[in-house]
């Protein structure tokens, strides 16, 4: 073998060995304490939440849907107020009824209304989706049935997450007998045949409740029993849903070790427990949200919804079903803006789903 | 009786049964822990060696009340925390009455409140993986039995003292406001084990602590375990399946095979000389670091397999797998005798 003049073994000319020649023994001296620190760079600490959020940022369809969510919310919280009109107003010009009022074409001016215009000058605000048969502004009607529509669907998703929470942790927490009487309860309520309680307790409710006097007062009986039918009946699913999720997070030595310290069963609950099954609940109450609002469109379509003149989705679809044929825009605009919310949540729901889901985890 | 006055924890006949359903509404009782008894010094540390599924781990929470036992007797720095009442006579047999159930002395029932105790005895678990809740920092982890025990009067002084732990079992200050994501195995095992040290516990029963961890990370929590013995006096009752592990830090050794305690010994004196013979074919199972010694070392290779806890065998239950195995064995459990400098053996044939 040949050497060179240090007596080292010649490097062979594909060798892909490290040539020792080129370093000096202090490259080869251990790192000062300073050198060390530089080498611990901690990164930002992330949260269950931050990384969640992030995850459902990347997904294009659930930043869209929160976007149309968004969206939709604003319009029907500012539109209103600079709109001249009001839903329950029957539009006059110059102070007089107008006949040619009624049904109007979007953005279309009835014969007195062009009139009007052209002898004073004044510039009217438009019918940006006409008007309906009683000649009162429809885009109005339709803003006011959709703060109604989502209205219903967000309490109606807040009153079944909080019962259906206390119930299904309550559950499962104790397990035993107090677990087996409790979810043989709901397989009874989830046995009844919805519609028929749905349909049955608004009539019943709407005879027996007292609202005069009460701020419940402007949403009417029906609205009222609809929120009472929601809370007396949805939650089940929810219910299930949390107790199963308790069950298996139960399991956990982390819960066990929370008994061990001496922490009560309320705190261990609330502490540890519910938080680790947060993200099943987040996403199945995004997703009750719409299952409510659809709810609420066909009992007003069926007639059973809020009272008139109080619009909702549902009740102006309906009141559009007579004139189908000939005006077809009054059916159209609701059913629309139905569709827009319900996709959206359902979109949205799916996206907090993969996002927040570990299991689901890319 | 003068020498019990010096022990921490001292337990009797204890038992764990766990109803198993084995059919239309008939349960078999599960025997997890059957009639074990045994006693820890303050700052000694006890070590429990067996296989998977001999009970160790239901002794250890057991002891805690995790779990309500079924029958026996538990002591705690001269409190009973539980006693189930029943009587034994001098040779420690339970007194039998006439129709062959075990007489229960009433007036000796206790079901203590834990609660004071739950600061006095504390427990690290197996898994570092799900012993902390992924939803809490380590800050409040750490902080949760200063909480619930109302420790630290403001959150300044839970802060230093959190810190202070933190600094005990050798983590960075900087932690404090991590998850346990951010971690590794035997970082989250120190999170744990300072959890169990803030409430200044005398006891603390160590459930497989480091099985899950790398043999350089075991290492190290080990001799952490070691010097926090050393320092602040706490007793261990340290369970494990590592032998070698269990020698290293233990005083005394329990070895357990199906919910039954077989020999309790010194751990110098168990290793060197073994006497039951399930004991021996552990320690055959041992493996030796020297390949010259390993070459000329007899193992002790046990057949058949561990029986169901279900279908317990009669009198002993190591008797099907036992090379000694009698008549006499099928009979009776050998009690647990003193052959000697506290060298206690269960064996009719040893």
């Amino acid at each position: 073998m040949e050497r060179d003049a240090k007596g080292m073994p010649q490097r062979g000319l594909f060798s892909a060995q490290v040539d020792l020649s080129k370093f000096s023994f202090e490259d080869f001296s251990p790192a000062s304490a300073e050198e060390k620190k530089q080498q611990e760079v901690l990164g930002e600490s992330s949260t269950f939440l931050k990384d969640g959020m992030r995850r459902l940022m990347k997904n294009p369809l659930a930043v869209a849907s929160m976007i149309t969510l968004i969206a939709i919310v604003l319009i029907i919280l500012i539109a209103p107020m600079l709109i001249p009109y009001d839903y329950s107003e029957i539009i006059k010009v110059g102070g007089k009824r107008d006949k040619g009022m009624s049904n109007l074409a979007p953005m279309a001016y009835s014969q007195a209304e062009t009139a009007y215009m052209e002898k004073t000058g004044e510039k009217l605000f438009p019918h940006i989706m006409g008007t309906d048969k009683l000649g009162r502004d429809y885009f109005v009607r339709v803003l006011y049935g959709t703060r109604v529509s989502l209205a219903v669907g967000c309490v109606a998703a807040i009153m079944v997450l909080i019962i259906g929470c206390i119930y299904g942790s309550i559950a499962g927490y104790f397990g035993g007998i107090v677990d087996l009487v409790m979810m043989r309860i709901v397989d009874v309520i989830y046995s009844l045949p919805d519609m028929l309680i749905i349909i049955l307790l608004s009539v019943v409710l709407k005879q027996s409740l007292n609202l005069d006097g009460t701020p419940l007062a402007a949403l009417g009986p029906n609205m009222v029993s609809m929120f009472i039918v929601f809370a007396l009946l949805y939650w089940v699913g929810m219910a299930r849903l949390v107790r199963g999720q308790i069950l298996t997070v139960k399991q956990n030595e982390y819960v066990l070790a929370a008994q061990c310290i001496g922490t009560k069963p309320g705190r261990i609950l609330r502490k540890h427990i519910l938080p680790n099954c947060l993200s099943v609940i987040i996403i199945s109450t995004a997703l009750q949200v719409p299952s409510a609002i659809f709810t609420e469109s066909y009992l007003s379509f069926l007639g059973m919804g809020v009272s008139a003149p109080m619009p909702s989705l549902g009740s102006l679809a309906n009141a559009a079903r007579e004139g189908l044929s000939s005006y077809p825009h009054l059916f159209i605009f609701p059913a629309i803006v139905i569709c827009l919310i319900v996709l959206s949540f359902n979109l949205l729901g799916d996206g907090l789903r993969d996002a927040f889901d570990p299991k689901l985890q890319r | 009786m003068a020498e019990n006055e010096k022990h921490l924890l001292e337990v009797s006949h204890l038992k764990q049964y766990f109803p198993i359903r084995t059919g239309m509404g008939k349960t078999t009782p599960l025997k997890a822990v059957d009639d074990i008894s045994f006693a820890i010094k303050p700052g000694e540390t006890l070590g429990l060696v067996g296989e998977s599924g001999c009970g160790k781990t239901t002794v250890g929470r057991t002891l805690l009340q995790l779990y309500k036992p079924t029958a026996g007797r538990i002591v705690f720095d001269g409190n009973v925390l539980f006693d189930s009442g029943e009587v034994y006579d001098e040779n420690d047999e339970p007194v039998l009455d006439s129709r062959g159930n075990p007489t229960i002395d009433r007036s000796r029932v206790v079901h203590a409140d834990m609660m004071p105790f739950r600061k006095q005895m504390q427990m690290v678990f197996q898994d570092p993986y799900s012993s902390l809740n992924p939803r809490m920092t380590v800050e409040e982890i750490i902080a949760e039995p200063l909480d619930v025990h109302k420790l630290c009067h403001n959150s300044k002084e839970r802060h230093e003292r959190v810190l202070e732990l933190m600094e005990l079992v050798g983590l960075n200050a900087e932690h404090a406001s991590r998850y346990p994501h951010e971690f590794s195995g035997g970082q989250r095992q120190r999170i744990g084990i300072a959890r169990a040290l803030a409430v200044n516990p005398k006891f603390i029963v160590c459930d497989e602590p480091v099985s899950a961890l790398d043999v350089s990370i075991q290492a190290q929590v080990i001799n952490m375990f070691e010097d926090l013995q050393k320092k602040l006096g706490v007793a261990y009752l340290f369970i494990a399946h590592d032998l070698l592990v269990v020698h290293h830090i233990s005083d005394r050794i329990g070895v357990m095979y199906l919910g039954r305690m077989m020999e309790l010994a010194d751990a110098d004196e168990l290793n060197a000389n073994p006497i039951h013979p399930y004991t021996e074919s552990l320690l055959s199972a041992v493996p030796i670091p020297d390949p010259e010694t390993a070459r000329h070392s007899k193992r002790i290779v046990l057949e058949g397999d561990v029986p169901s806890p279900l279908r317990m065998p009669t009198g002993c239950p190591f008797r099907t797998r036992c090379r000694y195995a009698t008549e006499r064995c099928s009979i009776a459990h050998p009690p647990l005798t003193d052959r000697g400098d506290g060298h206690y053996v269960a064996c009719w044939n040893k």
